[in-house]
């Protein structure tokens, strides 16, 4: 499979998803949403790993590890964050980040 | 060689006894504590005379027939550099020998006599506590190995005297004099420090007996002209001086001796009469060879030392305050030890004046200690201080008269009680050096006649005043110390005093010199006689004579206006020309600095606080477009 895929081809995909995750996080309004757009991030970089490893050493898997461990790391990261945003609904009913400013000042 | 070890007791006797009655004194009854204190200092009165009958006596002389200069206890305190390190220790050798007896014998009486005086008083056993510290300190300052445990423990006498000045601290004049007592010394120590500061820098040494040997590093550093025409080491022994000029009540730093009889009356007989106010005639003597060597600084200690003693003289002949007039004779006679100091040489007959010194502080310490001792009681009896208010006393009070007279005949140098030896030897000292200082001399003896016969005739003689309540006898525990003292008094000038304390500690024959000794009583008889015609019975007399001196006497009343020359100097140059303007520097360039800073860092903070929005994708914003330019510099810089 993607066999002369030639690697450009991933790392374009790799830096549109990227962009696509950073506009997201910074204009989306909905935290829900800007956690999606950091999954696109890191799975960006994902995509990044794997296909060097593929392309650049092709008898190593350290690039696959990495993925895989990203992957674990976000998947906590991202409960974490889901039970951030349900005690931050359950408090001010709304999960909308601008009305989060609390901090401010 | 017998090891004189135990003399470190001496020191640490009276350190417990402060220490158990300052944390603990509350807890006993008033009376134990005086008496612990007092038995304390007991003990330690009779291990300074066993220590000095050993020292004279039973101690072998070195090789040349000199007296022994040794460190009996030693140990490093303070390590600066390899060579100067600061030491404590005990020192023997005659002088410090001669005033431990001094000082334990007359702390000794004064504990004694202070159980009956301080009877009944708040605070009885801090003033015990406060008496030993004292005696601590000043035992430390006179075996004192180096110039800077003297210095330590002279700066502990001086605490512990402003704390004694002050007992009475709900009295307003007791606090103003204690504060007063404790900054003119400590002005006058500051010029001790630098003293001590440049002969060490000179000398590389702090210690006495390097200091004070035959081939001392001061005899050699220092000696070129540094500054005004004398040579550094001069200077340095010149700030020491001033240093001992402060404690020791010479003019111009005097002014705090007569202020500080605001204190209990003992306090007055043991730290301001008899013990610490010879401090500096003791630093000059513990520095003798180098003041040898530096003849300026040895004529301003002569200058200052007469001056100092004819001006307290004539001040003592017109107060009326008891106490203040024995203050000022007290300043008059240290006057007159430290002119014999200044006079004298070194080594053999050269060094009459410098034993006549000592042997005239030694005598000193017993009959003003006496005179103290016996104001307080006769202050203790009629509730007042001033003479003039009393009067027909001697057949109220036989003990404390007949001391007193003791005591005054001794001062005023009437054969053969004490003064009259020591005076003689000082005469004849000054006589050798200069005819005109040893006419002022002459004067001081016969100014101390009338003035210690004013006080004598105006307090036991004069009229016959009617008291409240009869006066009283004092208890036995304040005669037994006059009695005592005033054995002190008749027999202390019998005692051949050049066989034990001598310039360079070699024994030698002072005879009394019949021709000065003549003229000396002579004068000494007119003071008297002066003194009986004006005050043996109530007349007009002083007052007739008070009025034709005219303004002389009426400065002389004022203590010659130095007290308000010292406040107008404070006052008025000082306070206004350079505190308030420093002051003012302070305030607003030191302090406006400060505020400025904070004040602008405060409105800058307030202004950017803005940028806190709390806005998540705000901050995300930034953060992203940061990275995105840096990231741009850093690809631009690599492709270039």
């Amino acid at each position: 499979m993607f066999e002369g895929v030639p690697l450009q081809w991933f790392l374009v995909t790799g830096t549109i998803m990227f962009f696509v995750g950073i506009y997201g996080f910074l204009v989306r309004k909905n935290l829900i949403t800007i956690l999606m757009s950091i999954e696109l991030i890191l799975n960006s970089v994902n995509i990044n790993f794997v296909a060097f490893n593929k392309i650049l050493y092709p008898g190593h898997l350290e690039g696959m590890f990495f993925t895989i461990f990203v992957i674990a790391v976000a998947a906590a990261e991202t409960s974490v964050a889901i039970a951030i945003i349900i005690n931050i609904y359950r408090r001010i009913v709304n999960i909308d980040v601008e009305k989060m400013n609390e901090m401010k000042y | 060689m017998i090891d004189f070890s135990f003399t470190a007791l001496i020191l640490l006797i009276p350190l417990f006894m402060f220490v158990v009655l300052g944390l603990f004194g509350n807890r006993f009854k008033p009376l134990v504590s005086g008496i612990a204190g007092t038995t304390g200092l007991f003990v330690m009165w009779v291990l300074s005379l066993i220590t000095a009958y050993m020292y004279f006596f039973v101690l072998e002389k070195a090789v040349d027939g000199t007296f022994q200069k040794f460190l009996a206890v030693n140990m490093r305190w303070l390590t600066l550099t390899d060579k100067l390190h600061i030491d404590m220790g005990v020192l023997l050798d005659p002088i410090s020998v001669m005033m431990l007896i001094v000082i334990t014998t007359v702390s000794f009486m004064a504990n004694l006599y202070s159980i009956g005086y301080m009877k009944g008083e708040k605070g009885y056993m801090r003033f015990f506590s406060f008496l030993s510290l004292f005696s601590f300190s000043m035992l430390g300052l006179v075996v004192a190995t180096n110039i800077f445990q003297m210095y330590i423990f002279w700066e502990l006498v001086g605490v512990s005297s402003y704390l004694l000045i002050g007992f009475y601290y709900t009295k307003d004049a007791a606090v103003a004099a204690s504060k007063k007592a404790f900054i003119v010394t400590r002005f006058a120590d500051l010029g001790f420090l630098i003293g001590i500061l440049m002969l060490s820098y000179l000398t590389g040494t702090f210690d006495f007996i390097t200091l004070t040997g035959p081939d001392s590093p001061a005899f050699t550093s220092g000696q070129g002209v540094w500054f005004l025409g004398l040579s550094t080491m001069t200077w340095s022994m010149i700030f020491i001086f001033m240093g001992g000029a402060g404690k020791s009540a010479m003019f111009p730093l005097h002014i705090w001796l007569p202020d500080a009889m605001e204190g209990p009356t003992p306090v007055s007989a043991l730290i301001h009469a008899a013990t610490m106010v010879v401090a500096g005639v003791y630093l000059v003597a513990r520095l003798f060879p180098i003041y040898v060597s530096t003849p300026v600084a040895l004529d301003v200690v002569m200058y200052v030392g007469a001056f100092s003693s004819i001006f307290a003289a004539i001040i003592a002949c017109t107060q009326y305050d008891i106490k203040r007039v024995l203050a000022y004779s007290t300043m008059s006679q240290i006057g007159m030890m430290m002119f014999a100091l200044g006079i004298s040489g070194y080594g053999g007959h050269e060094g009459l004046g410098y034993m006549a010194s000592m042997f005239h502080l030694f005598n000193h310490a017993f009959f003003k200690a006496l005179l103290f001792l016996g104001a307080g009681a006769i202050i203790h009896s009629v509730h007042t201080n001033y003479m003039n208010e009393m009067g027909g006393l001697w057949k109220h009070l036989p003990i404390t008269h007949i001391t007193f007279l003791i005591a005054c005949l001794a001062i005023a140098g009437i054969p053969p009680l004490s003064g009259f030896f020591s005076k003689d030897e000082i005469l004849a000292a000054g006589l050798e050096k200069s005819t005109f200082l040893y006419l002022v001399m002459m004067i001081v003896s016969g100014l101390t006649a009338f003035y210690m016969f004013r006080l004598y005739f105006s307090i036991f003689w004069g009229k016959q005043t009617q008291y409240e309540h009869t006066p009283h006898e004092a208890p036995k525990t304040m005669t037994i110390p006059l009695l005592f003292l005033a054995v002190g008094a008749l027999l202390t000038g019998l005692i051949p005093f050049s066989n034990f304390v001598t310039s360079d500690r070699l024994p030698f024959v002072a005879h009394l010199e019949i021709w000065v000794a003549i003229p000396a009583v002579l004068i000494a008889l007119v003071g008297m006689v002066i003194a009986t015609l004006f005050y043996r019975k109530e007349n007009n007399l002083p007052e007739k004579v008070f009025l034709a001196l005219g303004g002389f006497s009426k400065a002389a009343y004022h203590k010659f206006y130095i007290d308000e020359l010292y406040l107008f100097i404070t006052k008025k140059i000082i306070f206004n020309y350079i505190s308030r303007p420093i002051a003012w520097f302070d305030r607003h360039i030191v302090d406006g600095t400060m505020n400025g800073i904070s004040f602008v860092t405060n409105e800058i903070s307030f202004r950017i606080r803005k940028f806190q929005s709390g806005q998540l994708q705000q901050y995300a914003l930034v953060f992203v477009s940061g990275a995105l330019f840096l990231a741009l510099i850093f690809i631009y810089l690599w492709t270039n």
